[in-house]
């Protein structure tokens, strides 16, 4: 059995990092893993993204055509992957900065408020353990206790401080995911600014 | 030692620092700057040697340098940075000094691209610098190999004071992955009795690659090429999936092997007899493995991330006994394992011709549409 | 009431020497001011057609985009050897090139010793932002004593990784060369100095005057972490003192010239 799972945003959305906690808790759970990043050009495209794969066995390619799951954090990422992903697999959108439903009707989607929902947390950087929460409700390839134990374990040490608020995150994602929370995205208070990205190196 | 999620860079670097390196010298290029990045703080830390070079010309001399000390030195680079090597790395063969390599490829020729590729094929296992020598070649396609053949490429350029290359891609740089790190183990230098180190006591010794005297030059090559079979006859690596009763083989180094073993996984499930030989040295290659392979199999399937450099190499072996296909994706660009599916079907489903190129055959399908790119 | 009569003057326009593609610099860096002044000297001087850029490796690797005149784009450091192999058989054509401190003071530090030691008749805009920019803000040769990069992470240590090159002054040595200054591009008054000097330079070469190079003092906030603004302020504080805004060479003829 193999999972797949796009993470995909803009820079400085956390993408790359709730791909790496998952890739984490795969690997403590005693799963084969990869993470492998989008870099070079294609960050210059709007999107960061990388793929996670979770497998019982010796994992081949790094990479599929059409992942199982993705966590789309901004417009141009739901563009790029909404097409792409397998039938039946799932989708959990980031409502606070995409402004369109995904029209696939064999994919099981999630609009979530996530930025909303990590302000009243007190920090928006939760945005992506918000989504991470909701895609863990909705496909429960590692569960949610384990999510919790391996951010316990592998947050780097200067981030320690953050541990609570981003397992609560976790839990009110899945909570909205449950359908045990209600938050309206705020149309066009995404002041997200991307981040910076030096030119495609050479 | 337990199992860590790991870069490939990082776990490259920190292999090599654990492996005993005692020196990096390098110049920054992507997709491997973040091996010479960690050189840069944890050699000066164990207070080893390390030195962004002007140049990769200057780097590779300079490894030439501590190498004929007897001192464990390395560097890294990508692909634009290794052919400015090639001059030195041809001094280095031909003074006999063992010198370790990273090259994680990237998309060429020229400036290319840095995305993943394996186009640097031919550079590292058939030319390389003038003259007349061979390297080892590593193909790693997984972070844990990485490791493992940093590792062992120290041990086997010293064993047979030899060039290793580990020919990595920027897939495998970049990709993290569990893997374990070897135990730290000390700095030693080489004992020989050729490191110059100041004739104290003993006759002085010169390290060079001169032999003005063609006849002494022949010996010399003599030599290397007996060494070479020495290497060829001892070192020869290879991974298997799935052979045992396979009626159709896939061929693939690297991280283009690694995304066909997910493809041929999907075959079978399909009932199509396909397995995978994927060379880790493609420098001693495995004539012989594949040589018996295509006693036994109904057509075979080379895929390459360049426009068919191995394929070159895996005809040798079948001396046209059987059909050989090739599929590749050059330029930085990666197969899905749906692209290589479709090939293997295609392998196992139409019938095929040992006649012709196949090469010429998978640029004509590219060229007409027959063969989509996705 | 009289309708005042206003005067429409044009008082900033693309230079004709400039493509109009959005170029692809991090906001607040330099690189972008520095092509802005190279397109104005051209447009000027009436000679973009007549001129042909060799780009470097580094940032400004797709500077051929960004200029309105025909291109060549070299391997790293290497620039100087293709100007010359252009300027050897294309003599009344204006040869420049356009290269950062990696790319000329390290990888390409011969080849523009040898331009300049046989009096190249060709123009180097050369900048210099203390860093590798392109491949992640690694050290560069003329990373200041003391400056973190992310291969210098304790600070360069000028006993184990030398003092920083000074360019401007090494090349004017050299008597093929014409004319060698150093400019900075952190403020206007600044910035209308460096374009004079790009001015005279391009000027040298037009007269066959020998080699000529203008070292432009820039920023890269994105790898110094800091602001554009911030950025400004760190190169006059912190560059000026090392690397003086000075004329190293300028060969008597070119000191009579007025523009
Ligand atoms: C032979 C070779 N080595 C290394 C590189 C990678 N590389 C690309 S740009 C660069 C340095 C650029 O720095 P600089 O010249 O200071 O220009 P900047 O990016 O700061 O404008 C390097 C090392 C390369 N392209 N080719
Ligand atoms: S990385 Fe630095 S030099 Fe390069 S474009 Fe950005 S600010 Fe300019």
């Amino acid at each position: 059995m193999q999972t797949e799972i796009v993470f995909a945003g803009f820079g400085g959305q956390g993408a790359l990092f709730a791909g790496q906690i998952m890739a984490f808790t795969g690997m403590d759970a005693g799963l084969a893993v990869t993470w492998m990043p989008s870099y070079g050009p294609e960050m210059r495209g709007g999107t960061a993204n990388c793929q996670v794969i979770i497998s019982d066995e010796e994992i081949g390619s790094p990479l599929t055509r059409t992942p199982l799951a993705a966590v789309i954090m901004n417009l141009p990422s739901l563009d790029k992957f909404e097409d792409r992903i397998a039938p039946g697999g799932v989708m959990i959108v980031n409502s606070s900065l995409v402004n369109r439903q995904p029209t696939r009707t064999d994919v099981d989607w999630l609009m979530i408020p996530a930025q909303e929902i990590a302000e009243s947390l007190g920090n928006r950087r939760l945005l992506n353990m918000v989504m991470l929460g909701a895609l863990l409700q909705k496909l429960p390839v590692i569960s949610i206790e384990a999510l919790e134990k391996g951010l316990d374990v592998h947050l780097p040490e200067r981030h320690r401080k953050f541990l609570k608020p981003n397992i609560e995150a976790i839990r009110q994602g899945a909570a909205f995911a449950r359908g045990e929370l209600t938050v309206e995205a705020t149309p066009g208070a995404n002041g997200h600014e991307p981040e910076v990205i030096p030119p495609t190196s050479v | 030692m337990t199992k860590e999620l790991l870069e490939g860079n990082f776990a490259m670097a920190e292999a090599a620092v654990r492996a005993g390196c005692e020196a990096y010298f390098g110049y920054p290029i992507t997709p491997q700057t973040e091996i010479l990045e960690w050189m840069s703080h944890r050699m000066p830390e164990l207070k080893r040697t390390f030195l962004q070079a002007e140049s990769e010309v200057a780097a590779i001399n300079m490894v030439y340098g501590a190498a004929c000390t007897g001192t464990r030195v390395m560097s890294s680079s990508s692909s634009p940075g290794v052919s400015l090597m090639m001059e030195g790395l041809s001094y280095i063969a031909g003074t006999e000094v063992p010198v370790v390599l990273i090259d994680v490829v990237r998309g060429g020729p020229g400036l290319g691209n840095i995305a993943p590729a394996q186009s640097d094929y031919n550079q590292l296992n058939h030319g390389g610098g003038h003259g007349d020598y061979h390297q080892i070649v590593l193909a790693p396609a997984s972070v844990q190999e990485a490791i493992d053949m940093t590792v062992l490429a120290f041990e086997l350029a010293e064993k047979y004071r030899n060039i290793v290359v580990v020919m990595a891609d920027g897939s495998v740089g970049q990709m993290m992955e569990p893997a374990e790190l070897p135990e730290m183990r000390p700095v030693t230098r080489i004992q020989g009795d050729w490191p110059v180190t100041g004739n104290v006591g003993r006759p002085p010794r010169v390290l060079t690659s001169i032999y003005i005297d063609p006849p002494a030059e022949e010996v010399y090559n003599h030599k290397i090429l007996n060494k070479w079979y020495d290497i060829q006859a001892n070192e020869i690596r290879y991974k298997e999936y799935y052979l045992d009763d396979a009626d159709f083989v896939v061929v693939g180094f690297g991280t283009a092997g690694r995304i066909a073993l997910t493809s041929v996984r999907a075959a079978r499930a399909e009932g199509i007899k396909v397995g995978l030989l994927r060379p880790i040295t493609t420098s001693p290659f495995p004539f012989s493995q594949l040589d018996e392979l295509s006693k036994r199999a109904q057509g075979m399937l080379v895929v390459e991330m360049n426009t068919g450099q191995m394929l070159d190499d895996v005809r040798l072996a079948a001396k046209g006994r059987l059909p050989v296909e090739f599929y590749g994706r050059p330029g930085g660009m990666m197969p899905f394992p749906d692209d290589i599916l479709g090939e293997i079907r295609r392998l196992a489903h139409t019938p095929l011709t040992t006649e012709g190129d196949p090469r010429k055959r998978w640029m004509d399908r590219v060229r007409t549409g027959e063969l989509m790119l996705r | 009431m009289d309708t005042p009569q206003t005067e429409v003057q044009t008082v900033y326009i693309r230079p004709a020497s400039l493509s109009g593609t959005p170029t692809h610099y991090c906001p607040g860096c330099t690189h972008g001011i520095a092509h802005r002044l190279v397109a104005e000297v051209l447009d000027e001087m009436n000679v973009r057609e007549q001129t042909i850029g060799v780009a470097p490796v580094g940032c400004s690797v797709f500077a051929y985009n960004y200029f309105n005149c025909d291109f060549v784009e070299a391997a790293h450091g290497r620039a100087p050897a293709m100007a010359t192999g252009i300027k050897r058989v294309m003599p009344n054509h204006i040869v420049f090139t356009y290269q950062g401190d990696g790319d000329l003071a390290s990888i390409g530090m011969s080849e523009i010793m040898h331009v300049a030691g046989r009096g190249e008749n060709i123009t180097v805009i050369f900048i210099n932002n203390t860093i590798y920019g392109m491949t992640g803000g690694q050290m560069a040769p003329t990373t200041l004593p003391g400056q973190r990069t992310t291969s210098s992470p304790n600070g360069r240590d000028v006993e184990t990784m030398g003092y920083p090159l000074h360019m401007a002054e090494l090349l004017a040595q050299q008597p093929g060369a014409g004319y060698v200054v150093r400019r900075s591009l952190h403020d206007p008054k600044n910035i209308r100095q460096a374009k004079k000097a790009i001015r005279v330079a391009f000027e040298a070469q037009k007269r066959g005057l020998g080699f000529s190079l203008v070292e432009l003092l820039s920023t890269c906030p994105t790898n110094w972490g800091v602001t554009p603004r911030e950025a400004l302020g760190w190169l006059e504080e912190h560059m000026i003192p090392v690397y003086p805004l000075q004329d190293f060479k300028v060969i008597p003829t070119l000191a009579e010239l007025k523009f």
